[in-house]
């Protein structure tokens, strides 16, 4: 069952991320599912604070991923929005940002990757309320979920 | 001295000739615009496929234009970085191939650099263009949106930059969440015909008194504001899909369309505007540029003009020469040229570019 978790302002989003970051290990994946401003680049900008990387998380909408270095391992921010056929994913080398071996690989619209998913994931789902308010809901997939 | 260049660093297969880095003499530019609407977006896939088969007939339209033939050509140029590694790459072999089996010079050209050089370029019937150092130039863009000054053409600096999203990843969001079509800004700017610019207050997000931009959360206080005017969702929750689909809001008839794009504009034209006439302020500049695809933009041109003091050259380029298009690195290229800065037959591709001239004096 998901964990349901909801958050009521952009700094709440953020902190999130932060308290996330703390249980990733390299290989992991995360999967943001969620709309246009549902706050994934915010939640973001919490993770890369909690990896500790220095600078600025620059929007990967237009190169489709970016490399971040954070205090141990790397954050590969990768943003699938324009995308529309998933095999063209085989021209960036996606298969090496699903379970990167020194860091933790963070996708933005999953959805447009049809097959092309890790092994195992986490997946947080963000729904906009209205307003301030959002629920999120996160669970993890694959073969160590049970 | 006379150079072909080849841009494909992105969604366009673009090849021009430019005589001594400044008088364009062809610029040809297949444009995949009509193909990517129909996707809402760049598609880069779709780009390097497409690229392959339309580089030859570009390179021959451009040397056809320019009523000449490869051998007439002093070198070849090509961009090389920043940009999407498949795309780039069918740029840089077809340039490598040209310049092994004729035996001309070979030189590789940051995407950036170029685009703010396009402010030199002219046709030979046209006035060269008079830009006195130091230079600021504002580089705005889909993917860009960068403050750099140029202290000569051989010396570039990087002062500024976005922290999330780029100026016209603004538009382009924007846009989709008022419902309107891509690219966003010519979108927003037909959308906010007659409206008031004034009637919203969207952040205007300076970040102190650094050089750097954040547009995220103007993305997202536009959606603060059409949440106003949303309807109530009764449709049944979609269960069962991991991903479940993202379903257009339903806004009332009565959205303030007309006053909502105008005012979303206005916060990213007068971020961009002040920001940019701040640093020629701090840099002793002489002139202030604008380059990218979002330099056509006729409000921040407008706001621009008004606040640049007399003393000041504002320029930009012709619309052909402010979105992608290989006049600008045939041009660049000269400069380099001049230097005897040329690539060999292992120059590579690079996703990222620092500005090869920063800080070098």
């Amino acid at each position: 069952m998901p964990t349901e978790l909801p958050i009521d302002s952009a700094a709440a989003m953020r902190q999130f991320g932060v308290e996330f970051a703390a249980r990733l290990r390299p290989g992991d994946s995360v999967l943001l599912h969620g709309d246009l401003g549902a706050g994934k680049t915010t939640f973001t900008q919490g993770v890369a604070e909690g990896l500790g990387v220095q600078g600025a998380v620059q929007s990967p909408t237009f190169t489709l991923v970016r490399e971040h270095e954070g205090r141990e391992m790397r954050l590969y921010h990768l943003d699938l929005y324009r995308l529309d056929d998933p095999d063209e994913l085989e021209n960036i080398g996606y298969e090496t940002y699903l379970d990167p071996p020194d860091g933790v690989s963070l996708i933005e619209w999953p959805e447009r990757a049809g097959d092309w998913l890790p092994g195992a994931f986490w997946l947080i789902r963000i729904e906009h309320l209205g307003g301030d308010r959002r629920m999120l809901e996160i669970q993890r997939y694959g073969e160590d979920s049970a | 001295m006379r150079i072909l260049g080849i841009e494909t660093s992105c969604d366009e297969t673009a090849a021009a000739v430019v005589e001594d880095g400044e008088v364009v003499l062809s610029n040809v530019i297949s444009s995949q615009i009509a193909l990517h609407r129909v996707h809402g977006g760049v598609v880069p896939e779709l780009a390097a496929r497409g690229q392959i088969t339309a580089i030859l007939p570009v390179v021959e339209a451009a040397l056809a234009e320019a009523a000449c033939e490869i051998n007439d050509i002093d070198a070849i140029a090509v961009t090389n970085r920043p940009g999407l590694v498949g795309s780039l790459l069918v740029g840089v072999n077809a340039a490598k191939a040209f310049a092994w089996s004729t035996g001309k010079p070979f030189i590789s050209v940051n995407h950036l650099e170029g685009h703010v050089h396009a402010n030199w370029l002219h046709r030979a019937n046209e006035p060269a263009p008079d830009l006195p150092f130091p230079v600021v130039c504002l580089l705005v863009s889909g993917g860009h949106t960068e403050l750099l000054l140029m202290t000569s053409h051989h010396d570039y600096a990087l002062l500024g930059q976005t922290i999330d999203d780029a100026a016209g990843e603004a538009f382009d969001k924007g846009s989709r969440l008022l419902g309107l079509g891509y690219p966003g800004g010519p979108a927003i700017q037909r959308a906010s015909e007659g409206g008031d610019p004034a009637a919203f207050a969207f952040p205007r997000s300076q970040l102190g008194d650094s050089f750097d931009f954040s547009f995220s959360g103007l993305k997202t206080s536009l959606l603060r504001q059409v949440d106003h005017y949303r309807l109530p969702d009764d449709r049944p929750k979609q269960t069962g899909a991991i991903f479940p689909e993202h379903r257009p809001p339903i806004y009332r008839d009565d959205l303030p369309l007309a006053d909502l794009a105008a005012s979303y504009e206005a916060a990213i034209v007068e971020v961009l505007a002040s920001k940019a006439m701040r640093t020629v302020e701090a840099t002793g500049a002489r002139s202030l540029l604008l380059a990218g695809g979002v330099a056509a933009n006729r409000k921040l041109r407008e706001r621009i003009s008004d606040i640049a003091p007399e003393d000041i050259t504002v320029h930009w380029p012709p619309f052909e020469y402010c979105t992608d298009n290989a006049a600008m690195i045939a041009g660049r290229a000269w400069h380099l040229a001049r230097r005897g800065e040329f690539g060999d037959l292992t120059t590579d591709a690079f996703p990222k570019g620092a500005i090869a001239h920063a800080n070098n004096t």
